[in-house]
This record gives C-alpha cells, sequence and structure tokens, in this order.
C-alpha cells in the first residue's frame, strides 16, 4: 500500500514536470488551423513539419543558432581556463588578500548583474561593443567568471597537493606540474563547469536583448523575445523555436547532471 | 581543505605568479561588473536619461524621490513579497516531500531524477513562454483540462485579468522550482549519518521520532542555507515573469526586478539607478536579517 502511494505520487509528479514540454512538442507538429481551433486536440490529425521549415526560411533562425554558438562556445571556454587557474592559485597558495579575492567573487553570485544593466550598455557603448558579438562574449565571461573559479577550487582542494609537489620534484615546473597532474583528475569537473556555463550563456536574455538588436548579431532569445513583442504570438512558430533551442540544453544538461547540485551551491556551502 | 601545512610560504616569485593567475578574472569582474555597479550607484544621484544626454547634473535624492512617489513601485514591492513568499512555500513543502520519496534507493531511481530535473535546462524565458501558452485565455490547454474536470464552467483569461496574473506566474515558477529543492533537500537527507539512525531504532524512536529528533536537527543549518540562496535566487528571477506577462496587466505581476528592466529600456537610468540601489539594500537588508535569526535559533 506505501509503495503504491509512493508510486502513484511520483508519477504524478514525472506527469506534472513533463507536460508543458509535451505540450510544446505537440504544438510545434500541429498544422496552424489545429493550433487555434476548438476543442483541443492532444495529438495532431496529421504532423506536420511546416513551422520548422518557416523557422528556417522566413526567420532566419539558423544565423541565430550559429550566432549563440559561437557566442556559447568561446565564452564557456574562456571562463573554464580563467576558472581553472585562478581556482587553482586560490586553492594551493595562501598569501595576504585571498580572503579578499573570494569575497569579491562570492558578492557578484548574490547580486545580479542586471542591476547595473543600465551603466553597463553605457560602457559597451564607449568601448564599442554594442552590436557586436565580441561584446556579448565578454560580459558572458564577467558574469561566469566567479562561479567557475570559486566551484574550481572546490574541484581543486579535494586533489592532495603532494601529487603536484612530486610532478615538481621530478623537475617539472609548477605551470607544468599544474597541467600534467590536476588536469587529467579534474577533468569531469572541468567538462561539467564548460557545459554549465555554456548553458547559462545560451539562455542568457537581459544583457543580450539590450546590446543586440541587429539582425546579424542576434542570438537565439534575442530573436525569440522579438517575436513575443510582435502583437500576435505566432505560437506554432514559437513553439518549434522553443523546441529547437532546447534540445542542445537538455542533452548537455542530461550529461552533467550530478554537477549540477555542486553548480548551484557554489560558493554559498563552501567559502 | 587538504593539508593546509603543505601550502608553500610566500615570496615575491611565487608573489608574481599568483598575481599572475588571478589578473584576468579580476579584470572581468572588476571591469564589467564592480564598475557597472559603482557607476550604477552614482548615477542613482543623478540626472541622466539617455535621451538627453547634454546634462546630467546630480540632483541629490531625486530619482529616489520620485520611485518612492510611484504608486507602481510599491505595487511592485507587495508583489515581490508575495511572489517570493507563496512560491517558496509551495516549492519547499513539495519539494521536501518529493526528496522523502527519493530518499532510498529503488529500481530506476536515476532515471527518475533525470526526466524531473529536465525544467533546469530550460531558460527562465523558455519556461515563461511554455506557461503562457498553456494558460491561453481561448486556446491554452489548462482552460481546456479545468473546464473537462468540471472544476470551471467557462473559460478564464489567466494573464488578461489582475486577479489571475499573479497565480498563474507562480504556478509556473512553483513548477520550476520543486525538483531544485527536492534534489538540494534530498543532498542533505544523505549527508545524515546512518549511525545516528541505528542508534536511535536501538532507542525504539519510530520513524516520524526519527525524522524530528535526528534527521531535521542535523539538516536544519543546510535547509536554511538553501532557503536563503532560493529567496535571493526568486528575488533577482525577473526572467519568467519577463516573457509570460511582461509584469502586466497594468504592473499586477510587477516584480521590482521586472520594474527594474522597464525603466532601463525607458532610458532613464538616473531612475533605475535609484531602483537598482533600492533593491540592493533590500537584499541586503534581508540576507543580514535572515542569517541572523537562523544563526539565533542555532545557538
Amino acid at each position: 500500500m506505501r509503495r503504491l502511494g509512493k508510486v502513484v505520487v511520483l508519477g504524478a509528479w514525472l506527469l506534472i514536470t513533463l507536460f508543458p514540454l509535451y505540450w510544446i512538442v505537440v504544438t510545434s507538429l500541429k498544422p496552424k488551423a489545429e493550433i487555434f481551433s476548438m476543442p483541443l486536440k492532444y495529438w495532431p490529425d496529421a504532423i506536420t513539419f511546416e513551422h520548422y521549415a518557416e523557422l528556417f526560411s522566413f526567420a532566419d533562425f539558423g544565423a541565430y543558432l550559429l550566432n549563440s554558438l559561437i557566442v556559447s562556445l568561446v565564452a564557456a571556454a574562456v571562463v573554464t581556463v580563467i576558472g581553472v587557474i585562478g581556482g587553482h592559485t586560490l586553492a594551493r597558495f595562501s598569501f595576504p588578500g585571498r580572503g579578499a579575492v573570494m569575497l569579491a567573487f562570492l558578492v557578484t553570485q548574490m547580486i545580479p548583474l542586471f542591476i547595473a544593466l543600465g551603466p553597463l550598455y553605457l560602457l559597451m557603448s564607449d568601448l564599442d561593443l554594442l552590436n557586436r558579438l565580441a561584446g556579448l562574449m565578454l560580459v558572458y565571461v564577467a558574469m561566469l567568471v566567479p562561479f567557475s573559479t570559486i566551484i574550481m577550487r572546490g574541484f581543486c582542494e579535494r586533489i592532495p597537493a603532494a601529487l603536484e609537489e612530486a610532478a615538481q620534484v621530478d623537475g617539472a615546473t609548477r605551470l607544468v606540474a599544474m597541467l600534467r597532474v590536476v588536469i587529467p583528475v579534474m577533468l569531469p569537473g572541468i567538462a561539467a563547469t564548460f557545459i554549465f556555463a555554456f548553458v547559462q550563456c545560451w539562455n542568457e536574455l537581459f544583457l543580450a536583448i539590450t546590446f543586440i538588436d541587429s539582425e546579424d548579431s542576434k542570438t537565439i532569445p534575442v530573436a525569440m523575445n522579438s517575436f513575443i513583442t510582435q502583437y500576435d504570438i505566432d505560437w506554432g512558430s514559437m513553439a518549434a523555436a522553443t523546441v529547437v533551442s532546447v534540445i542542445p540544453t537538455l542533452v548537455l544538461f542530461a550529461a552533467i547532471r550530478r554537477y549540477i547540485v555542486e553548480g548551484l551551491t557554489a560558493g554559498a556551502v563552501k567559502g | 581543505m587538504v593539508a593546509r601545512h603543505a601550502k608553500p610560504a610566500f615570496t615575491v616569485r611565487r608573489a608574481r605568479f599568483i598575481a599572475l593567475c588571478l589578473l584576468p578574472g579580476a579584470v572581468f569582474v572588476a571591469l564589467f561588473t564592480y564598475y557597472p555597479m559603482i557607476r550604477g550607484a552614482v548615477i542613482a544621484f543623478q540626472r541622466y536619461n539617455l535621451f538627453d544626454l547634454t546634462s546630467t547634473p546630480f540632483v541629490g535624492l531625486e530619482n529616489f524621490w520620485s520611485v518612492l512617489a510611484e504608486e507602481r513601485f510599491w505595487t511592485a514591492l507587495r508583489n515581490t513579497g508575495t511572489w517570493v513568499v507563496v512560491s517558496l512555500f509551495f516549492q519547499f513543502f513539495l519539494g521536501f516531500g518529493l526528496a522523502l520519496l527519493l530518499r532510498r534507493q529503488f529500481r530506476g531511481r536515476g532515471l527518475y531524477q533525470a526526466w524531473v530535473f529536465f525544467p533546469w535546462a530550460m531558460s527562465g524565458f523558455l519556461i515563461g513562454l511554455l506557461w503562457r501558452w498553456m494558460f491561453n485565455g481561448q486556446f491554452g490547454v489548462i482552460n481546456d483540462l479545468l473546464l473537462k474536470a468540471g472544476i470551471i464552467d467557462e473559460r478564464i483569461g489567466f494573464l488578461a485579468s489582475p486577479g489571475w496574473a499573479m497565480t498563474s506566474v507562480i504556478v509556473a515558477n512553483i513548477w520550476y522550482g520543486v525538483t531544485f529543492f527536492a534534489i538540494m533537500i534530498m543532498a542533505a537527507l544523505q549527508s545524515v549519518p546512518p549511525e545516528l539512525y541505528e542508534a536511535a531504532s536501538v532507542d525504539g524512536a519510530s520513524r516520524m521520532r526519527q525524522f524530528w529528533h535526528v534527521t531535521l536537527p542535523h539538516i536544519r543549518p543546510t535547509l536554511a542555507l538553501i532557503v536563503l540562496l532560493r529567496i535571493i535566487w526568486i528575488l533577482n528571477f525577473p526572467d519568467l515573469i519577463y516573457s509570460m506577462t511582461g509584469g502586466g496587466p497594468a504592473g499586477s505581476t510587477d516584480i521590482i526586478t521586472t520594474f527594474l528592466i522597464q525603466q532601463v529600456s525607458g532610458g532613464d537610468y538616473g531612475r533605475a539607478g535609484a531602483v537598482g540601489m533600492l533593491a540592493l539594500g533590500l537584499l541586503l537588508a534581508f540576507s543580514i536579517f535572515y542569517l541572523n535569526v537562523t544563526r539565533m535559533e542555532r545557538s
């Protein structure tokens, strides 16, 4: 009886969790007439891919996808490298000001970057970085550096320093020792951090819509945002766009699920 | 903390190495985070409109007074309270329940967790769109399901009526947050040493008593931290509301952060700065208050 109750509750929650996803997929596969007709169909009479085709022919969604991919890949890579080097340093050395550096990073985790959205816009304008993918990359790196540094520090602290010292005794310099010993051990953590950062950039909205409005630098969230600010939302295309943009993040997050709890609490639990 | 004694002593060469390693991150954060924040704090005291930058004089507290005199700001403030408290309440208790169900190993648990975790891969913006479509007053599936179940007699314009809009965005937010709580609380539950339970069952304590006297006291500090993090996160989470209702209708789903974003896109950076400062003050005051309360309770 107990067991049955448990199965029912867990099943119900799974259904509630997955239904919105199911619904958006179904909507994206319905012909337009069927989306806006009564009674609602819970499965399309005839599956169509017209919304997906439209997305790529009229809306130039391929270009937005590519922009998002470039920005997210570059920013995530830079963030990860900076995080490994900085986190390793914070974990291995004690030096005056270490606490202050940690604090300066931690504070940024509590305050959303868009609190300074206006001044950031002015800064980007001064640096001539508006409407440029490079500008977006720089801001994203800044947004994610504290997180990646703090979490890398945590990973480093779990590796015995003796490992590195042994390598140094063998004559390797500190940097080589780090590359040869620390990186391989931390590889899963590094991959997880990279993916987490990638997804954050891929999903970011407010900075992107503030800095980008030219057609050829739009990322996916910017493009989708311009769909919704139009008077009438074309829900078929919107659903298709949602599905396309969420697939990469679903796959990536599934791969690093184990690490996500750590990512979500980075710096707050440890510190 | 691995072998602190092994950390090498401080020398000039080492200092240079350390500085070099920390420099890139520090530069990014200083330039693109701290500098704009400081500038924002200064701008809050200036007349600073993007569409008239010929004069940007310091005007003292004028921006603050003008924000505080606006009815919409106070509405947003009240809404922020409702948004945080109600979302958090349901996220916490539903999440706790789910965590308790998932606590013991069973076949397929990993797979189950993977599936219920999927909302986390989506941005708040997309979640908002999903629910905006489902709450649609005409073709929304929620109306359809409620009609079929006989709970309502006619369709409700959930996002078009001020009375329903807040409920709707909160429902979406709860849906989004339960899994987060479940996973975090599960991690906390698993941190309780099994010996404690063994000792308790030797003493003949029932499962209920074990929960109250062993589990809960042990995980309380972690719970407090999870809740604090979560509150800060919900406070700072305009994405979902932005794409679901845009703060409307008539400001009925505005929270401080959506209000702030409207100020920025309106171009009045002076006022936006003032709103930002007020929001920041609120955040800090709340965090300090909360940490003090939980600390007092512990001692």
